[in-house]
């Protein structure tokens, strides 16, 4: 599991270079990528970050990844987390940052 | 290197649950100058950085602080300090209120009470906890962060604390930072053990791989006292996502079942360690995979889970849609992580007393860090947090009063510092690198001292063995080379963790008996003994680590480390 960046979303902001607790994100010729990409603990804090939904979650392989993506959009109260598969089929949920979990 | 010497009142090292809330209250309460300093950055470091599930530890309705001490003390089987559970238990409403004050969602039912979920806890959404803890923190005029900084040793002198070394993980840069008090709140260990998932997702782990015991190397370090190590830390997770299972188990009661769809976690105890062990012995004797039994929930509870888990721990949302088969499907598999050192969980960390002080006057610890209160979670680090800000600010005040008077700052020791960071920068290309430095530690302690391999299991020989191999290790982190900051930065907390490895081994072997399944193991002796109903605590002196054996501390007697300053200003332990 870990965190795929589209450069060409990417305006290199830094806020994601700066959230990442781990130190793992950087900035090369005014782009953010991923220093170890292994080393990603997958909080999606970056993807919470970036304005640009430029930052792709993912599962690897050993977890039951196969190649679907997870991006966040955020809307007001709302956040919406939208899964991709390979062929671009999309499920999207919505959470509410003002309603408690049911659990 | 470059360098830079700064100087405050209190210096607090991490910037997580327990930091951030002592650099609040100090805010809060005093005038004083504070300072965090945050290898990562406040706003999503630590353990809350995706979030969390629920308020694990609340006083309910009808229920005492002293329940929540005893439950603490009954899953801990007797090895907890009652003093501090119950000086932290009587703060947890409290601290939550704070929370909900400073925009912390809690869900009320339509009487305006908050509504639990079992006897301690309480439903919230807490996928922004920790914005809303770095804000709170970071809004008080006497705070300021320093994000980005690493730090590796204290600055002690006549076993007081008077600052701390650390270097910039972004530019070539160290530090000195001059402080009056510290509070050292950097969170346990993980990352000590071989993962479950060894190889891509090797950091997919329940503890943030990113905490790797600085404070408590630190403190080893300094010959501060620590206590109960050997009660390791092992949770219960979803298997590969290693998200969390309890809330599961308690949103929509599914139980632990095994393939032949027995529910066995009747057989084997509910306490935390009885819960992993069940679930190991299961497999162990070939009635694997265990799983929560969920498939009999609506496609309504469903998608509340997916977003519960979206809140907390997204991997384990995506891999069911991506299964295409969600828990009303298909059961949850279940496994247990490698285990861990944390203080939030079991009693492992500092010895300190009800202050929160350490045995190094002017040193307080906090979260996970500190030792002898299990369960903790978030409000109990909080409940440290604020303990150990008040504590600072007393010993403040003693020493403006001259009632306590510092030692001479040692003015030459960051020099050497500095020389033994460009050691690092300096060493030629070696041959082994810090990637293979660290799969031998994990190597080393998942085979040798009870590993997921091994069931968690070890005996002597096998400790004596670790000991030697992890020994070995340090000579060749000597050698390591850093290409930048962020090398020196991995490298370091290799170094840390293999000192807490010493001292988790050497904490393994003189238990001598088996008192939790699963956490403690030992083969050598596989039953339970009532000779053993004390803290294991150790120290380093003389560059060896000592173990002490001491006495249960009852509610009744809350420890105290430091007496007041007698008439020449001496202050004794």
């Amino acid at each position: 599991m870990s965190i795929a960046i589209k450069t060409e979303n990417c305006i290199g902001c830094g806020r994601c270079t700066e959230v990442c607790p781990g130190n793992l994100i950087r900035l090369r010729e005014g782009k953010a990528y991923i220093k170890r990409e292994r080393d990603c603990w997958g909080c999606t804090s970056c993807l919470k970050e970036c304005k640009k939904g430029a930052i792709l979650f993912f599962l690897g392989a050993d977890m039951g990844g196969r190649g679907s993506t997870l991006s966040i959009r955020e809307e007001g109260a709302l956040r919406k987390w939208t899964v991709t598969d390979p062929s671009g089929i999309t499920q999207t949920i919505e959470t509410n940052t003002q309603e408690a979990n049911q659990y | 290197m470059k360098q830079e010497r700064l100087q405050t009142d209190v210096l607090i090292i991490g910037g997580g649950t327990a930091g951030c809330f002592a650099a609040y209250t100090l805010g809060q309460q005093t005038d004083c100058q504070i300072l965090i300093a945050e290898k990562a950055n406040i706003k999503r470091s630590g353990c809350l950085a995706a979030g969390v599930n629920a308020i694990n530890a609340y006083i309910t309705k009808g229920r005492k602080p002293e329940d929540y001490a005893e439950y603490c003390k009954k899953d801990a089987k007797g090895i907890v300090r009652e003093d501090l559970l119950l000086s932290l238990a009587e703060r947890l409403n409290h601290v939550t209120a704070v929370l909900e004050e400073k925009g912390l969602v809690i869900l009320k039912d339509e009487n305006g009470e908050y509504v639990t979920r079992g006897n301690r806890n309480i439903k919230i959404n807490g996928e922004n906890i920790k914005p809303i803890l770095a804000k709170a923190a970071q809004e008080q005029p006497g705070v300021q962060v320093l994000n980005h900084v690493n730090i590796t040793d204290y600055i002690v002198r006549d076993n007081r604390i008077l600052g701390a070394y650390g270097f910039s993980v972004n530019e070539e840069k160290a530090y000195e930072i001059r402080a009056k008090a510290v509070i050292i709140a950097t969170g346990g260990a993980a990352g000590l053990y071989r993962p479950n998932n060894p190889g891509f997702s090797r950091h997919k782990m329940w503890y943030p791989p990113f905490n790797t015991g600085a404070g408590y190397a630190m403190g080893i370090n300094a010959g501060a006292e620590m206590t109960t190590f050997e009660m390791r830390f092992i949770a219960l997770r979803c298997k590969d996502t290693i998200a969390p299972t309890g809330t599961i188990a308690q949103g929509v009661h599914a139980k632990q079942m095994n393939s032949r769809g027995e529910i066995y976690e009747d057989r084997y105890g509910i306490a935390t360690c009885e819960r992993c062990y069940g679930t190991t012995r299961e497999n162990q004797e070939g009635r694997g995979p265990c799983y929560l039994k969920t498939d009999e929930i609506t496609k309504e509870q469903e998608m509340d889970l997916y977003k519960a888990y979206l809140n907390m721990a997204p991997s384990q949302t995506l891999k069911w849609l991506e299964a295409g088969k969600g828990p009303s499907e298909q059961n949850v598999e279940i496994e247990g992580t490698e285990p861990y050192v944390v203080g939030g969980h079991t009693a492992s960390g500092y010895w300190i007393d009800a202050d929160r002080s350490t045995t190094i006057r002017g040193l307080y610890a906090a979260g996970d860090v500190a030792g002898g209160a299990p369960q903790k979670y978030v409000t109990g680090a909080l409940a440290e947090g604020e303990i150990a800000a008040e504590s600072a600010a007393v010993y403040l005040q003693l020493l403006q009063d001259n009632k306590e008077i510092l030692p001479e700052f040692p003015e030459e020791g960051f020099e050497d510092k500095i020389f033994e960071y460009e050691q690092y920068f300096r060493n030629p290309e070696a041959l082994l690198d810090i990637e293979q430095l660290e799969e031998t530690m994990q190597k080393v302690m998942d085979q040798y001292a009870g590993g997921i391999s091994r069931n968690y299991q070890f005996n002597e020989t096998e400790l004596a063995l670790a000991e030697e191999k992890i020994r070995a290790l340090f000579p060749v982190l000597n050698r390591l080379r850093a290409e930048d900051p962020d090398d020196l930065l991995q490298i370091y907390e290799i170094r840390e963790r293999l000192t807490v490895c010493l001292c988790l081994i050497a904490h393994l072997g003189a238990r001598k008996e088996t008192r939790w399944h699963s956490f403690a193991e030992n083969a050598d002796y596989p039953e339970t003994d009532k000779d053993w109903e004390l803290y294991v605590n150790s120290r380093m002196e003389d560059g060896k680590l000592r173990i002490i054996k001491r006495d249960l501390v009852k509610s009744s007697s809350p420890l105290h480390f430091f007496q007041a300053a007698d008439a020449e200003g001496q202050v004794s332990v």
